[in-house]
């Protein structure tokens, strides 16, 4: 059975980022000389804007997380017609026993004003770990609160799934790109199927086959347009497959052709009815008759082989799903890692963009 | 549109792997001969879950027990679903659980019987059929040791040494052979039927974090590289310290004893990982051949040297954790008048440029005060100090310790200030320790290691020139202790430090070992 989460907590109405830095240190130390085998997560600050209504949700979606937590995270909360600083600051742990060592995470929630967001950096920074990278964000948008935040972070969390038109989405994570390092959770709810894909193609004789590629579809929840570009983008990317803009077609898919070697492979992104975000599949014909389906299942995901002799195989791949929440937690942990494929990818799936 | 492609892209490698954290692992047919046994129960299945639950198993993976019990494939399923259970790190997936165990096979059989090879080479071809590809094979030997050069023969006899278009390994535990001898008799029966690069001598400390890390400190840091050599380090020492007993294991422990256990493999592995030069490469060969530098640079003692150099005691009965213990000697299945050391402790050097004059203390013990694996480099004192004065609780020299149990991390313990108006110095340490400076956890060891087999990465394990020289470094001190068969074995008290004169070992040097 897991040990139960303790908190030690601070809070205080109108007051002020040293105030708020003074006591999370003050709630270290004296838990600290409590326990000295408690001692505090030194690994990344994460730095989330939202709005004060919605502040429960993202908290609870920060929660489901799962092990990955930045040890820092500072939840600003911006409020309507508020003028004052409240901040609750709380530190949590789970006390270890038999002389381990028990980490101490720190959430600080403050709520701020609109007037406040034109300068959050001056809020944020000070209660900050100054020697520790940061993430940020901003889930409802706040476009200003980030603006005045980029210089402080290291890396921008994004969600391209998230607005309705990929074309925009795609727009701004090329934008924050240039600026600064960008985790983006439709690139990673797509991690599983390019590990997959990619096993799929070491084999040599299918990796071969691959380079004679016809057509292309990949299926996705409706709401993960960008996520299903973004596999496509990757793909041609990878590939070296020029790209040329595809079309709407029918209730929101996407069709057209790519190039390699003047050779033409259909493309087809199409919606699927699923209950989570995320792609459902992924089909690559190679050769007529020949092909290899992915589709997500029960436990991993279930993989179909059509021949050129007409026969088929059926297999499951196994992994379990991460969930939304474990999506979230992936990305925190991205924050540490760099990933050179999501920018040729980011790159050519906006090529695919419909214009 | 973009511009053209250059066509040699597909030629050369795949390019979808590129980026990737989980690289592409060659389907494969997983074998664990003593499937019904402790290791494969406890640690084996459970890792193999954790990589089907972390998506990081080959696309097709196929897994088949071999043991003597008689039992079906569904009871087998059965047993490593409970397995799974009780000894994995999270709680199981129903649907990964599912596919991973969907059609897990067993053979039943001695492993002397041609029908356990030949049902064996179906079952395998049966996959092959089914992938339309053979699949890699990995026997792993999850058997007591006289088992290994059976199970090879027998393998090699049926043809299930290699395969065609696919790679065939074998994994063995330890322990590998039981002295120099064994293990050269051992290494050339393998080799009869594999080639050197098919076989994976696991020693399962090699995949902790820990021990990586020590490479990773080493030598991705300038701050430690200058000072890692004789002119500034005055010994090192090296502890694996457990607070269990031997657990019901009497029958194995008796033949074995704490050089065998814990020396032999663990202990001088982490001796020539801290010791080693930097390798030119970080793959297999490259880093093995630095190590074995460092062994073969280690001058076996004269056996007439060995009690100067080290120290065997028992444990008595005692105390430990506010419970009554028994001693080695009143263990069931332990001869009561037995001889088999639980503690032991060695003096060594490694006569090479780097470490000349610099002592490496080794103990091990089984029922010692705590649970430690560590590693102290324990560097010299300043050689002029203005700064101390009456009062003071003393300078300490700086240390260097890598931990690996109970909790892995990193500390370095360095002189300071302490607040006040006068200048009174002691030790504090910075530390460094994976739970708070990682958001990640570290995997299961044997999680690494399974999956390296299957890469056919054999970085962090043994090679058979490097198993003989760890058993040319152990032989003499067996030999000497085997001999004497009339001095009295010193006990220690179960829940203690160990013996005293294992602290003789230390303070004939003016040193003294660090507290457990």
């Amino acid at each position: 059975m897991a040990a139960a989460v303790s908190d030690d907590v601070w809070a205080e109405q109108n007051t002020t980022p040293d105030a708020i830095e003074a006591a999370l240190r003050e709630l270290l130390r004296r838990r600290h000389a409590v326990n000295e085998n408690l001692a505090p997560a030194r690994v990344l600050n994460m730095v989330v804007i939202v709005d004060r209504q919605w502040k429960g949700e993202i908290a609870n979606r920060l929660e489901r997380a799962g092990r990955y937590h930045a040890s820092r995270t500072v939840l600003c909360a911006v409020e309507d017609g508020r003028d004052k600083l409240d901040a609750v600051a709380t530190v949590s742990y789970e006390e270890p026993g038999g002389g381990r060592i028990g980490v101490m995470r720190e959430q600080v929630e403050i709520d701020v004003g609109p007037e406040h967001v034109g300068g959050l950096q001056t809020i944020v920074d000070p209660v900050l770990v100054s020697e520790l990278p940061t993430i940020a964000w901003s889930p409802h948008g706040h476009e200003q609160a980030v603006e005045v935040l980029l210089p402080l972070i290291d890396v921008m969390l994004i969600d391209s799934d998230d607005p309705r038109d990929p074309v925009e989405a795609f727009a701004r994570a090329q934008e924050l790109c240039d600026r600064v390092y960008v985790v983006d959770l439709a690139w990673l709810r797509t991690t599983p199927w390019r590990e997959r894909l990619a096993a799929a193609f070491d084999l040599p004789q299918r990796l071969a086959a691959l380079s004679h590629a016809i057509e292309l579809e990949v299926r996705h929840q409706g709401g993960s347009a960008a996520s299903g570009l973004l596999l496509t983008g990757w793909l041609a990317s990878r590939l070296h497959w020029e790209r040329e803009p595809l079309a709407v077609e029918g209730r929101g898919d996407l069709t057209g052709t790519v190039e390699r070697d003047q050779d033409e492979i259909a493309v087809r992104l199409r919606t699927a009815v699923q209950e989570s975000p995320g792609l459902a599949g992924v089909t690559v014909t190679c050769t007529r008759g020949t092909s290899l389906s992915l589709q997500r299942g029960v436990g991993g995901l279930d993989a179909h082989e059509e021949l050129l002799d007409g026969s088929s195989r059926d297999w499951k791949i196994v992994g379990a799903s991460r969930g939304e929440g474990g999506i979230l937690g992936e990305g925190i942990r991205q924050a540490l890692l760099r990933d050179p494929t999501y920018g040729p990818a980011l790159g050519a799936a906006r090529e695919l963009c419909p214009v | 549109m973009s511009t053209a492609p250059p066509p040699s892209a597909l030629d050369l490698e795949n390019p979808l792997s590129e980026g990737l954290e989980r690289q592409p692992v060659h389907p494969t047919s997983l074998v664990i001969f003593g499937a019904t046994g402790d290791l494969a129960h406890r640690k084996l299945l459970p890792a193999l879950y954790n990589l089907a639950h972390e998506g990081a198993m080959p696309e097709r993976f196929e897994l088949v027990g071999v043991g003597r019990r008689g039992q079906e494939h569904a009871d087998f399923r059965q047993a490593t679903v409970e397995s799974i259970e009780r000894f994995c790190r999270r709680r199981p997936d129903k649907g990964v659980l599912e596919g991973l165990l969907s059609d897990i096979r067993y053979v039943q059989g001695s492993f002397d019987e041609e029908h356990v090879y030949a049902e064996l080479a179906q079952t395998l071809a049966h996959f092959d059929e089914r992938a339309g590809q053979p699949l890699n094979r990995v026997f792993y030997l999850s058997t007591a040791p006289q088992f290994f050069p059976l199970i090879a023969q027998q393998l090699g006899a049926a043809g299930l040494n290699e395969a065609e278009d696919a790679e065939v390994r074998i994994v063995i535990e330890k322990p590998f052979g039981y002295d120099l001898a064994s293990a050269r008799q051992l290494n050339a029966q393998l080799l009869e039927v594999f080639d050197e690069p098919q076989i994976f001598r696991i020693d399962h400390y090699l995949g902790k974090e820990t021990v990586q890390n020590l490479m990773a400190m080493r030598f991705a840091n300038a701050l430690f590289e200058p000072v890692w050599n004789r002119n500034y380090i005055d010994h090192v020492q090296i502890t694996a310290a457990e607070d269990i007993g031997i657990e019901g294991r009497a029958g194995y422990y008796e033949g074995a004893g704490a050089l065998r256990d814990l020396v032999q493999n663990h202990m001088l592995q982490l001796l020539a990982l801290l010791a080693m030069e930097p390798p030119t490469a970080f793959d297999a060969d490259r880093l093995r051949d630095e190590k074995l530098k460092v062994l073969e640079a280690i001058v076996p003692p004269e056996v007439q040297d060995v009690p100067a150099m080290a120290v065997r005691a028992q444990y008595g009965p005692g105390v430990v954790g506010g419970e009554r213990v028994p001693g080695y000697r009143q263990e069931e299945g332990v001869a009561p008048d037995s001889r088999t050391p639980t503690y032991a402790a060695l003096k060594l050097h490694v006569s090479n440029w780097r470490w000349a004059g610099v002592p490496f203390y080794l103990r091990t013990g089984k029922r010692l005060a705590r649970k430690l694996t560590e590693i102290a480099v324990v560097l010299r004192p300043v050689p002029h100090l203005a700064l101390q004065s009456s009062g003071s609780v003393g300078i300490q020299a700086n240390q260097i310790v890598f931990t690996l149990q109970p909790d892995e991390g990193v500390s370095v313990s360095i002189g300071a200030k302490i607040p006040g108006s006068r200048m009174r110095i002691r030790p504090v340490n910075m530390e460094f320790r994976y739970g708070t400076s990682f958001l990640s956890e570290s995997p299961e060891a044997y999680e690494r290691l399974i999956l390296d087999v299957m890469r056919g990465d054999a970085t962090l394990f043994t090679r058979n020139d490097e198993i003989e020289a760890l058993w040319g470094i152990i032989d003499p001190v067996l030999e000497a202790w085997d001999d004497d068969t009339v001095s009295s074995i010193a006990q220690y008290a179960a829940g203690s430090s160990g013996p005293e004169d294992a602290a003789e070992l230390t303070e004939e040097d003016s040193r003294m070992w660090r507290r457990l």
